[in-house]
């Protein structure tokens, strides 16, 4: 990690000398506890730009924060009508797909990063969704991949929050992003990065681990090493809450 | 107040699911059903993964047959020896029916297959039932003693059996295939089939309807206990959580339901029966034949 940040330090400095800037990076919270009550989590990310000489003329410095789940390979379907009936005909796999991601900037995304930037570092939501194989069959491939982040976009799941990220005397940043309560456990990738004129200057990574805390854990773990301990626990719970009811009814009655 | 699911992984409100487990539950101790193709489709609706609603829900049939079942024994409304001769039948026909829907998943559609077999069977069932309660009502009505049949082809079948609670004296061979169509029915459409149960004891053996309710509730325990541990162990889709929430409220219901039951006719059970399973049915045929508003969907690779 340490080499890829050195890599990474080493890189900006070759192609941008002139604007050596860095990330100083603050979270409200580096961990997201998944607890009995979770329901959605806001974390604040701020920070500063370091940087060795004065702040460089040209374009303004603009900042970019992505926050991504854990990748899953999907399969989206589409339904067409046959014989009268609506059935899932066509169907496209994508390869990768973050279970939550966010992007919030500090302008338009297309004023603050560039195509080519953007095809790079894969910052916006169309671009973090990686789809190779489309069945040669289907022509569309790219209307199936529109409709997953339709979807997710409507249950908040992936977000775009332009202008929300403030920028401080082009030094200091902040913004808040919201996380919603349908979380998946892992490593959540989130990555600072400072633009100018639509070209990235500097680049920061860090990961929000979420993960279930207390009981969620102990349920979860349980579930996964002794599923058939697990399994003979809830049917347990259901015969004894069955049998409970039926107690406490026949003492009403009584 | 919002409750974290560990398995589901999602929120959702505690009171929502309280709620939804006393209707369902009322409905269960009142028709001796389970009540799992009411509850899986709303759980679908309230934003459950399917498989984990599937699993779930088993589980919370289990809690809320065993206090339904408890509360018939009490009435001395259970038929041990036919729910045990339908038991067999149907733990034969649910494994059948578990290979048959892996066949069926393997050449895919097999969601639609599901919705279809919904579709039909709620239909088939539904239709018959309202008739036929219906007259038996018209002919309380008009004064004439409802007619039994008191003989049929299923009289002349061998391996005669006494069900002394039941009052038949028939053949062991129609409850047993009923029992495994039944339990086939179940695993592919991913309920306790008490449902299906329910009609076929009293049409097709011609069991009082009282004695049908406690005797289905008794089978399927052991039918929806068998699907909760083969899920859990091999799916690992049972949420205990969720299955709190829903049996807590399930178990009450089904004891209000059991209670309520005897306070009906059995024609008015029938025919409220009836009508829900027409409503259920109606519902899933309109999804089937109008456009949908979202035309594509999400899915694991693979599963469905």
């Amino acid at each position: 990690m340490k080499r890829l940040s050195a890599l990474f330090c080493a890189l900006s400095l070759m192609c941008l000398p002139a604007w050596a800037e860095d990330v100083v990076l603050g979270l409200s919270m580096d961990t997201v506890s998944i607890s009995t009550n979770f329901d959605g989590s806001e974390i604040l990310i701020f920070g500063a730009v370091k940087r060795e000489g004065p702040i460089p003329d040209g374009p303004e410095l603009e900042v970019i924060v992505t926050i991504a789940g854990p990748s899953q390979p999907l399969t989206v379907r589409r339904k067409e009508k046959r014989l009268g009936i609506w059935v899932n005909i066509d169907s496209v796999e994508v390869d990768h797909a973050p279970s939550f991601y966010a992007v919030a900037t500090s302008g338009p995304l297309d004023d603050v990063l560039s195509e080519v930037e953007d095809l790079r570092h894969k910052v916006s939501v169309p671009r973090a969704i990686r789809s190779v194989g489309a069945p040669s069959n289907i022509q569309d491939a790219v209307s199936f991949t529109d409709a997953l982040i339709r979807i997710r976009s409507a249950s908040d799941v992936y977000q775009l929050s332009e202008g929300t990220v403030s920028v401080d005397e082009q030094t200091l940043f902040r913004t808040a992003i919201q996380m919603p309560a349908a979380l998946t456990e892992g490593k959540y990738a989130t990555r600072i990065f400072l633009t100018r004129g639509g070209e990235v200057v500097s680049f920061y990574q860090t990961t929000i681990d979420v993960e279930k805390v207390g009981m969620e854990r102990w349920l979860y773990e349980l579930s996964r090493n002794q599923p058939l301990i697990y399994g003979l626990m809830s049917l347990a719970i259901a015969i004894g809450a069955g049998w409970a009811a039926s107690a406490a009814f026949s003492i009403f009655r009584a | 107040m919002q409750i974290y699911l560990p398995i589901a992984e999602v929120s959702v409100n505690a009171f929502l699911l309280l709620g939804l487990g006393g209707i369902v539950g009322v409905l269960s101790g009142m028709f001796g059903v389970g009540g799992g193709f009411l509850m899986t489709p709303l759980l679908f609706f309230i934003g459950i993964p399917p498989a984990v609603a599937v699993a779930t829900e088993a589980n919370q049939i289990v809690a809320s047959s065993f206090s339904g079942v408890l509360a018939h024994f009490k009435r001395k409304t259970v038929d041990l020896k036919m729910g045990s001769v339908l038991l067999v039948g149907g733990l034969l026909g649910a494994a059948l029916g578990v290979w048959i829907f892996n066949y069926l998943k393997a050449l895919g559609q097999v969601d639609l297959l599901v919705k279809l077999c919904y579709v039909l069977f709620l239909g088939i069932i539904g239709g018959l039932m309202f008739i036929e309660s219906l007259n038996a009502i018209r002919k309380t009505k008009s004064g004439k003693p409802p007619a039994r049949k008191k003989h049929n082809w299923i009289h002349g079948l061998p391996f005669k059996m006494r069900f002394r609670v039941s009052g038949l004296y028939i053949s062991v061979i129609p409850p047993l295939i009923v029992g495994v169509l039944v339990g086939i029915l179940a695993a592919i459409m991913g309920v306790g089939g008490g449902f299906i149960m329910v009609p076929a004891m009293i049409y097709l053996l011609g069991m009082p309807t009282k004695v049908v309710v406690g005797t289905s509730l008794f089978q399927i325990i052991f039918v929806t206990a068998f699907t909760t541990l083969l899920h859990a162990t091999t799916n690992f889709t049972v949420d205990i959580v969720l299955a709190v929430l829903l049996l807590v409220g399930g178990v009450i219901g089904a004891q209000i339901g059991a209670r309520l039951g005897v306070k009906l006719k059995a024609e008015q059970l029938r025919i409220l029966l009836a009508i829900m399973v027409l409503a259920v049915c109606g519902k899933l045929a309109l999804d089937l034949l109008l456009m949908p508003s979202e035309i594509y969907s999400i899915g694991a690779v693979g599963g469905h």
